[in-house]
């Protein structure tokens, strides 16, 4: 379990983050959604002490994210963040070699061969796995950084936004990967997204946030609700259940 | 995750020359006796591999801790700042040798110093927040140019003749190496040295960028301090001993990234060495001994360092 005590962040005079209890529950799939400037990410980069956090204290399992070494952490929980180097004269295999260094500490065994082989399939890279990451497409680099993250085998998987730059197909390959990740794996996935829908169709919980502090959190269907969304975002939404999906419109 | 056929030539090219390089040096045009020529010879041999060992390493290892390959601990004025300090400590010491303090002893202490003040300068300019690489070359150059004229400064206000680093015009001199300093020149790269090789896979990881690395389980600050505070002692030791070097460490550094192809610290830490020996012993060699030339070899490599620096950028303002 995933436990914020009282997060705060300030920088200079605004607060980006104020006061944040919550608690994430081992396995499933969480989605953190909100309007631009909530403070998303910043929230799941104290979580993941990427950030230090001005106030509060995280817990992972019992362990204090500022105060467990690193690779101690590094086992059980990995962090993707949106904007990774992408100038990297490295071939995807070595990047994702990269996810086994809290395990062996560079030195890959065979047992970190076969992870690599199984997370590079996992992320249908194997055709691209000997390709050099600024050769790569958007998506595809992306692809492989989600792959690094996979082969460090953490029971926590945090990912910033990983629907950022790529297509519709490749989306709902993410989306199902992830929930793959939470079903046959047992992992417990925590997301930030901006895509309400995607939010509905996959997480089985959802915090919302609003100029930093938490607005809403629940199940699917106690957040895409007019009432919620409309509250959260300004602006009217009209909710329609399709095919068993709560599926949010406000185009127009 | 091995190196591919090309560098594998490449290196063992570099090595063969390398050896060569000393080989040569040792042995060409001996007139004398050998004990003389051991004595004279060694040491500047040994002056000599101790520069290429602490630029070639300090530049790598910079260059990955900041993310970019045109930047260069000299280039920040580190070595101009161990100038800095030398001369200050000149004034505060007194000039002359009869201060009863070894040697040595005060070198330990300068770099100390240095060593604190580069710490809290990288602090200020490489925090948490990522900045731009232009921004920081500009922020590099200033504080480099700052130091340099501090260090004029300074130098100008002492008997010149007192002033045993700064020689000349402020550039490296091989023929005049500070041999009192071999010896524990020669103890600290190795600790760094060794430091820095233990260090090959943190490095790779660092390569990746901070949140990465923070990912995968490196204490950061913690592992970017030790290896600063390496940089700073090693880059003290080069510019004790010979004097400043502006574009030598630039030039090896990017000569091992070609050289390997490699992102691997294990391949790129020894190639930036071997290039840097082959520069220096190899490029003394072909001017004393088969050019019979009077000129300065630290110029030809500054010169050919700065064309790299310029090409460098050029290309970076491209993509």
């Amino acid at each position: 379990m995933i436990e914020a005590r009282g997060l705060s962040k300030k920088y200079q005079d605004t607060l980006v983050v104020e006061d944040v209890s919550l608690q994430i529950p081992k396995g499933g799939l969480t989605s953190i959604i909100g309007p631009n400037g909530a403070g998303k990410s910043t929230l799941l980069s104290m979580i993941s002490r990427l950030t230090p956090m001005s106030v509060g204290t995280v817990e992972i399992d019992g362990f204090d994210v500022t105060r467990t070494s690193g690779p101690e952490l590094a086992r059980r929980l990995s962090i993707l963040r949106q904007h990774n180097e992408s100038s990297l004269r490295l071939t995807v295999r070595d990047l994702v070699a990269f996810g086994r260094f809290p395990h062996s500490g560079g030195r890959l065994t065979t047992e970190d061969q076969k992870h690599i082989d199984e997370a590079i399939q996992y992320l249908e890279l194997e055709e691209y796995q000997q390709r050099h990451l600024d050769e790569l497409s958007g998506g595809q680099r992306q692809r492989a950084y989600v792959a690094m993250v996979m082969c460090q085998d953490t029971e926590y998987v945090l990912l910033d936004e990983p629907l950022n730059n790529i297509d519709m197909r490749h989306a709902v390959g993410m989306m199902q990967l992830l929930r793959r990740a939470a079903d046959e794996k047992g992992k417990t996935v925590v997301v930030v997204l901006h895509d309400i829908n995607f939010a509905s169709c996959y997480s089985d919980h959802i915090i919302a946030m609003r100029r930093g502090q938490l607005a809403y959190q629940g199940m699917p269907e106690q957040i895409i609700r007019n009432e919620v969304l409309t509250d959260l975002y300004d602006i009217p939404t009209s909710v329609h259940e399709l095919n068993g999906q709560r599926i949010c419109t406000y185009f127009r | 995750m091995g190196l591919n056929l090309r560098a594998k030539l490449l290196l063992s090219l570099t090595t063969v020359l390398a050896v060569l390089s000393i080989v040569g040096f040792m042995t060409l045009n001996v007139q004398s006796d050998w004990g003389f020529i051991v004595q004279h010879r060694g040491s500047r041999l040994l002056g000599m591999l101790l520069v290429a060992i602490t630029m070639g390493l300090a530049t790598v290892v910079f260059q990955t801790i900041t993310h970019n390959r045109i930047l260069t601990p000299s280039l920040m004025g580190f070595d101009v700042l161990y100038v800095l300090v030398h001369s200050l400590a000149l004034l505060v010491w007194g000039v002359g040798q009869n201060t009863g303090w070894p040697v040595e002893l005060r070198f330990i202490v300068e770099v100390a110093v240095m060593v604190s003040i580069a710490l809290v300068i990288f602090r200020l300019l490489f925090t948490d927040s990522v900045r731009g690489l232009h921004v920081l070359i500009l922020l590099g150059m200033v504080t480099g140019l700052l130091f340099r004229e501090l260090a004029e400064l300074a130098q100008r206000i002492f008997d010149p003749s007192e002033f045993s680093i700064q020689q000349g015009s402020g550039i490296a001199n091989f023929n005049r190496i500070n041999v009192q300093l071999l010896w524990v020149g020669l103890i600290g790269v190795g600790l760094c040295s060794a430091l820095l090789f233990r260090f090959r896979h943190q490095l790779d990881v660092l390569i990746l960028g901070r949140d990465v690395a923070i990912n995968l389980g490196i204490p950061y600050t913690k592992t970017i301090t030790l290896l600063m505070l390496a940089i700073c002692v090693l880059v003290s030791i080069s510019t004790a001993l010979v004097g400043p070097m502006l574009f030598f460490g630039l030039l090896v550094a990017n000569l091992a990234y070609w050289i390997t192809g490699s992102h691997q610290h294990r391949w790129t830490l020894p190639a930036s060495v071997l290039a840097g020996i082959v520069c220096l012993v190899g490029g003394q060699l072909v001017f004393e001994h088969l050019l019979n030339s009077g000129l300065p070899l630290a110029m030809i490599i500054e010169l050919c360092g700065g064309v790299l620096f310029i090409v460098l950028l050029l290309r970076g303002v491209k993509q």
